[in-house]
């Protein structure tokens, strides 16, 4: 503890509070209660109405938030399984080859999605690899945006599971198939399902590289959202927003329940 | 129902990135043997244990179970069985299954499996945990399902790793009686087993290698190593030893000889390469000193510098002319005071020269 008399313990809890209550709360409240106006040009919104809701759940709007899910599913898996096999390739070797590696897998999370979503525009709107207008490269860039996260959490699981388990296995027979299949994943799986719930809500809040190379037909959430607020509506963006916040949290959710069996001992 | 087959080291090296932690290591284990490996950290130990589990991949030296050199074989192919340290039972997975893993990873019949599973932990006394996981148990009982993993197997070797070494004194005595018993229920079992635990070692044990800074420095049988150590290393870290720096006279009656350490002159067993005038070491087990009576031909004077009882025994350490010396006695009703002279006798068959190193 580092305050001990009972006052200053009360002070730091308010200045907590409030703090948390202006940066986080404050503009939650705010679009929520943005999404539920039917005006809004006093201190406080008017007229109450669902409609923003049905409106965003209906026609291009509920169709954003289909894209979204299914953009943040598709590019979370194929994050998970290059990032797991990555790991799992680079953890056998150490020094200069490893760092060199490492370095490369992180370095989309450092470098900014525009950027990300700049290159792809770039180097896939020609031939020989033409995938300019469609949905492939918006899995493509969210994948690469996400992927370093991935190979961080399979990287720090891998690192935290003791090498016994995985030779004991190999003593008693198991193929380096039936091992990583009964032993490794199993025992990493918690440290799966956290790089895939990362990657999700990652993928379903990306806005940067998305806006520059989405094609028509494949329009995501954050799109959507940045469309109808450009245009003036605010109300029905902040609805969307949040939807947005309300499915991300349920996809975590459920992926928070899912049973590992694997505990501490 | 395991049939097990012997261990060859020959000339293993194994050196990582230019460092040497295991040298030009030879030794053979027979089929049904129990072979501990024992030495102190950093000698090489576990490192020879790996090289047979496959774990280590030897820069020079082959390694063979039975006839089959499994030197370039992958861990899964030598049909070897291996316990550890931390147990290494597979957290995601009920207790049956954890024994049962081997032999499904094998392909082994369905109808045999269970089986199998529940002989090998009716073995280790652990039938009625099946249902549960590795958690629920203690430190003990996931070391015996953990060897039940190992025999489930059927493994042509089994390599114990420090099994005991996470258990508590009381729970690792019982449990080096229950290793002692399963190995008698599996005569033909091979069993390497490492450990720094000189007690489990000589308890356990029918041959013991010391290694020392990667080498072998010495093996042989248990009783033999510890009586008769070969040099200085093996006498002090197989048991406590007193070391006497003694001058070899000359030879006495058959098979003795006559040494002198400082004024006084004794007769010990002859050493099969000292001769006459050879300064070398006397080695004499605490437990082999006694208070001087009047059959020992052996004698020395020396003056008691402290006294420790340790509950089923008394520890006496002593100033013999310079020499540190520790005699173990049964506890004694009147133990002496410091400083107190105290005549020291010693059988010759108790005393083995050794040469200095």
């Amino acid at each position: 503890m580092l305050v001990w008399s009972r006052s200053g313990r009360w002070l730091c809890w308010s200045f907590a509070a409030a703090l948390i209550a202006a940066v986080y709360v404050a503009p939650l409240a705010i679009i929520l209660a943005a999404s539920f106006a039917g005006q809004w040009n006093d201190v406080l919104p008017s007229m109450p109405t669902g409609e923003h809701y049905l409106d965003a759940v209906s026609g291009a709007s509920g169709e954003a938030l289909w894209t979204s899910v299914v953009t943040g599913v598709v590019a979370s898996a194929l994050a998970l399984l290059l990032g797991t096999w990555a790991a799992l390739a680079l953890r056998a070797h150490t020094g200069l080859l490893r760092r060199i590696l490492d370095l490369l897998f992180f370095i989309p999370s450092a470098v900014p999605s525009v950027s990300v979503g700049l290159g792809l525009l770039v180097a896939f709107s020609r031939p020989p690899i033409l995938l300019n207008g469609t949905s492939t490269i918006v899995f493509i860039a969210h994948m690469i945006l996400i992927s370093a996260f991935t190979y961080g959490n399979v990287s720090a699981g891998l690192a935290r599971m003791s090498p016994d388990f995985e030779q004991i296995a190999e003593s008693l027979g198991a193929r380096p198939a039936y091992r990583l299949r009964h032993v490794t994943i199993p025992l990493i799986l918690p440290h799966l399902i956290a790089a895939f719930s990362l990657s999700f809500a990652l993928s379903m809040g990306e806005l940067g590289a998305t806006v520059m190379i989405y094609p028509p037909g494949w329009v995501t959430l954050p799109v959507g959202i940045f469309s109808l607020t450009d245009r003036g509506d605010v109300f029905e963006g902040s609805a969307l927003t949040i939807l947005l916040i309300l499915t991300t949290l349920a996809v975590l959710i459920g992926l928070s329940r899912i049973p590992t069996k694997v505990a501490p001992r | 129902m395991t049939g097990g087959e012997g261990i060859s080291f020959e000339g293993i090296t194994v050196a990582y990135r230019g460092t040497v932690v295991l040298s030009d290591f030879s030794l053979q284990i027979q089929r049904g043997e129990i072979m501990a490996l024992i030495g102190p950290s950093g000698s090489g130990k576990t490192t020879a244990l790996r090289a047979v589990a496959g774990f280590v991949r030897p820069t020079s030296g082959r390694v063979r179970i039975g006839e089959t050199d499994v030197t370039d074989l992958p861990p899964y192919a030598r049909g070897i069985g291996m316990v550890v340290q931390n147990y290494a039972l597979f957290p995601h997975m009920k207790i049956e299954d954890n024994v049962a893993f081997g032999l499904r990873a094998q392909k082994t019949e369905t109808g045999l499996i269970a089986d199998r599973v529940k002989e090998c932990l009716r073995l280790v006394g652990m039938a009625a945990y099946v249902g549960r996981f590795p958690r629920e148990l203690s430190g003990g009982q996931q070391q015996r399902v953990a060897i039940a993993r190992a025999l489930a197997v059927q493994p042509r070797v089994l390599l114990l790793d420090e099994p005991l070494s996470a258990l508590d004194a009381q729970i690792r005595r019982s449990m080096v009686e229950e290793l002692a018993k399963l190995h008698r229920d599996l005569p033909n079992l091979t069993v390497l087993y490492v450990t720094h635990d000189q007690t489990e070692a000589l308890t356990l044990a029918d041959r013991i290698a010391i290694m020392k800074d990667g080498r072998l420095c010495s093996f042989g049988p248990s009783h033999g190593l510890y009586s008769r150590p070969p040099n200085r290393f093996t006498a002090e870290f197989l048991g406590r030893a007193n070391l006497l720096p003694v001058r070899i006279e000359g030879p006495a009656e058959v098979g003795l000889v006559r040494v002198r350490f400082g004024d006084v002159g004794l007769t010990v067993p002859a050493h099969p390469t000292l001769a006459a005038g050879a300064e070398c070491l006397l080695c004499i087990r605490p437990h082999d000193l006694r208070l001087a009576e009047p059959h020992h031909g052996n004698r020395l004077g020396a003056a008691v510098t402290h006294v420790q009882w340790q509950g089923d025994h008394h520890v006496l350490t002593l100033d013999c002319a310079g020499t540190v010396l520790r005699l173990v006695s049964a506890p004694l009703r009147e133990p002496p005071a410091q400083g107190a002279p105290f005549d020291l006798g010693f059988a010759q068959v108790d005393a083995t020269l050794i040469a200095h190193e």
